[in-house]
């Protein structure tokens, strides 16, 4: 008797553990939701979304520049990430003999475990200095005009946050390219095609929905990144003004001023984090339904 | 898939029709852009482990010899700027939120493959809130920490709500890597354990669990190495006092807030290289530690 309480209590306890993640999700909205979304009606939506100045002591609170920012950085991220990504996971896949694997499997895990604070600062003391001196050579001031060009940049902040994606861009397409049917790749081989023609017009074609599942993961990570985004991009407030100027993301605007925000100022805060939530859930929604539609397919 | 075919018909075509000439600059065309994709994976693949090396090597050449006894002073002082307080935070936090992740995440994943009804809706609700969980950034996680364990439940910039944001965080983690493990146990198992008339309960905690371990220990350190390395979240949430913690309720200090702090300070760059060169280490041999553990599993399946 007590025996069969027993198991009935314990199967309850085990519900109640995976439900917890739905209370932790449900939590996590209505906090963010019930801070942020009051203040945004407060400031006006479109003044807050749409605004170009961001003054907190004079009570201007408009994030536009951090969308911006936070935009351009990703693309930046994904523009160096996604190609260098891809291709390496096309190299350990179908090229890399066993040996080498051996290597690059953990490496890319090792990349992956890198803390962020660490990734920041070697932007900080190696790449930061790199590219001032990059622009400050002849070629850049006066074959491609770039004028006042700064080492803390959307240019230095891209290629950082692109190294960062790596791991996630190598290992999902990497994954979904070992899932193509070896038939594939023979049937071209067998039509003549070289090695490495089969490989990229009939092993990658086939696995493009998991390369477009590794792309939107490596977006939702460079949008959320925070800390080694700080350190590199300068964090002006200003519209973005150039690949070679400062800028500032959303979630840099967060972890800066945060500390010591108070009022309007703190909950405007708070909104730019809805804002960034919402953008996070909505590319969640474009993952699902990419791998939604791989399953059905 | 259609223009591969039009490819390779264009490309036998001229070989049936006897004339040699344009099949030989196919051939050559075709060897010169197999040699060009060959040469561009290989540099893909070459300058990612360049940049690992890179990045690994010269934090370890620039930190080491920064690892000066001060830096390891037992109190912290803004002159020693010494990291010994945040490493031992480091160790309260991880420790508090693995407590706490910990059992919750094994929980679920034993719910989610023992008991669950097959395509219920509460498994679909649970997986999606999971995913969900999993792609939430750090920063927003540090936010709701703020606004629900420190100002709504009046925690303060605290250890505990630190770990307890903290926790929410590697709980997708832990759940994902436990359910992979369980599904790994062969039903046969399950299947002579009922049969020598042990109930459900008794055959998920003495067999399917314990054949199910390695997988969960490797999902725990992975967590592990996440909160080691975790700065976003903490800030606002357990804040930056660098004291050892002397109850749940105090601010602490993390080594990587601790790190960040420095390195944003800019006035101690040796010492930051040093702190660098520790929390780094700490938290590759943590995962590689995890690998190895994973690696050990599918090893015994075999």
């Amino acid at each position: 008797m007590s025996n069969k309480f027993t198991e009935t209590l314990m199967k309850l306890v085990f519900t109640l553990c995976a439900c917890l993640s739905i209370a932790a999700v449900v939590l996590i909205c209505v906090f963010l939701f019930a801070n942020g979304i009051p203040t945004l009606f407060e400031i006006g939506p479109l003044k807050f979304l749409l605004g170009k100045t961001w003054k907190p002591g004079s009570d201007i609170y408009g994030i536009l520049p951090m969308i911006l920012g936070s935009v351009y950085v990703t693309a930046g991220a994904i523009l160096v990430g996604v190609p260098l990504g891809v291709l390496t996971a096309v190299y350990m896949s179908r090229f890399a003999s066993r040996g080498i694997n051996r290597f690059m499997l953990p490496a890319v895990q090792l990349l992956a475990g890198i803390p962020s604070v660490v990734y920041g600062f070697f932007g900080m003391i190696v790449l930061v200095p790199a590219v001032q001196a990059m622009v400050k050579t002849p070629f850049f001031t006066q074959v491609l005009q770039v004028k006042g060009g700064k080492g803390m940049s959307l240019f230095t902040a891209s290629v950082l946050l692109g190294i960062m994606i790596l791991p996630t861009v190598i290992t999902v397409s990497k994954t979904s390219l070992d899932a193509v049917p070896q038939s594939y790749y023979e049937g071209s081989l067998a039509l003549g095609a070289t090695h490495e023609r089969s490989v990229f017009s009939v092993v990658l074609p086939a696995a493009k929905s998991g390369v477009l599942s590794a792309m939107i993961l490596g977006i939702g990570r460079a949008v959320g990144e925070t800390m080694a985004v700080v350190m590199v991009a300068g964090n002006q407030t200003w519209m973005p003004q150039g690949l070679f100027k400062g800028l500032r993301t959303m979630t840099s605007n967060i972890v800066m001023e945060m500390g010591y925000a108070t009022d309007l100022h703190r909950e405007s805060l708070i909104a730019t984090g809805v804002v960034l939530f919402v953008f996070i859930l909505l590319i969640n929604l474009c993952f699902s339904l990419v791998k939604g539609g791989s399953d059905h397919a | 898939m259609p223009d591969v075919t039009a490819n390779a018909r264009t490309a036998a075509a001229p070989a049936r029709v006897q004339t040699i000439r344009p099949a030989g600059k196919n051939r050559t065309a075709a060897r010169v852009q197999a040699a060009v994709l060959r040469g561009l994976v290989g540099l893909a693949a070459l300058l990612t482990a360049a940049v690992l090396v890179f990045l690994i090597g010269y934090i370890l050449v620039m930190g080491i010899p920064n690892l000066k006894p001060e830096l390891f002073a037992w109190e912290y002082t803004s002159d020693n700027v010494s990291l010994v307080p945040a490493l031992i935070n480091t160790l309260f936090m991880t420790a508090f939120s693995l407590v706490i992740a910990t059992p919750l995440g094994v929980f679920a994943a034993i719910w989610l493959v023992e008991y669950a009804p097959r395509g219920s809706k509460l498994v679909r609700l649970v997986r999606i809130t999971t995913e969900t969980l999993q792609g939430i950034p750090s920063i927003v996680y540090g936010l709701f920490g703020m606004l629900f364990f420190v100002n709504a439940l009046h925690w303060g910039y605290s250890l505990m709500a630190g770990a307890f944001t903290l926790a929410i965080m590697v709980l997708p983690v832990i759940m994902r890597t436990t359910e992979e493990a369980l599904l790994a146990v062969p039903d046969s198992y399950r299947e002579g354990s009922f049969g020598l008339g042990a109930g459900k309960l008794r055959t998920v905690f003495r067999v399917v669990l314990p054949s199910a371990m390695p997988g969960v220990l490797s999902g725990v350190i992975l967590a592990t190495g996440r909160i080691v390395g975790e700065t976003a979240a903490l800030i606002y949430t357990a804040s930056t006092l660098p004291k050892v913690a002397n109850s749940v309720f105090s601010s602490t200090r993390t080594l990587a807030v601790h790190m960040y702090l420095l390195s944003s300070e800019g006035l101690y760059i040796n010492q930051t290289y040093g702190t660098a060169v520790v929390l780094l280490v700490l938290v590759l041999v943590i995962n590689s530690f995890s690998s190895v553990v994973a690696r050990k599993l599918s090893a015994n399946r075999q």
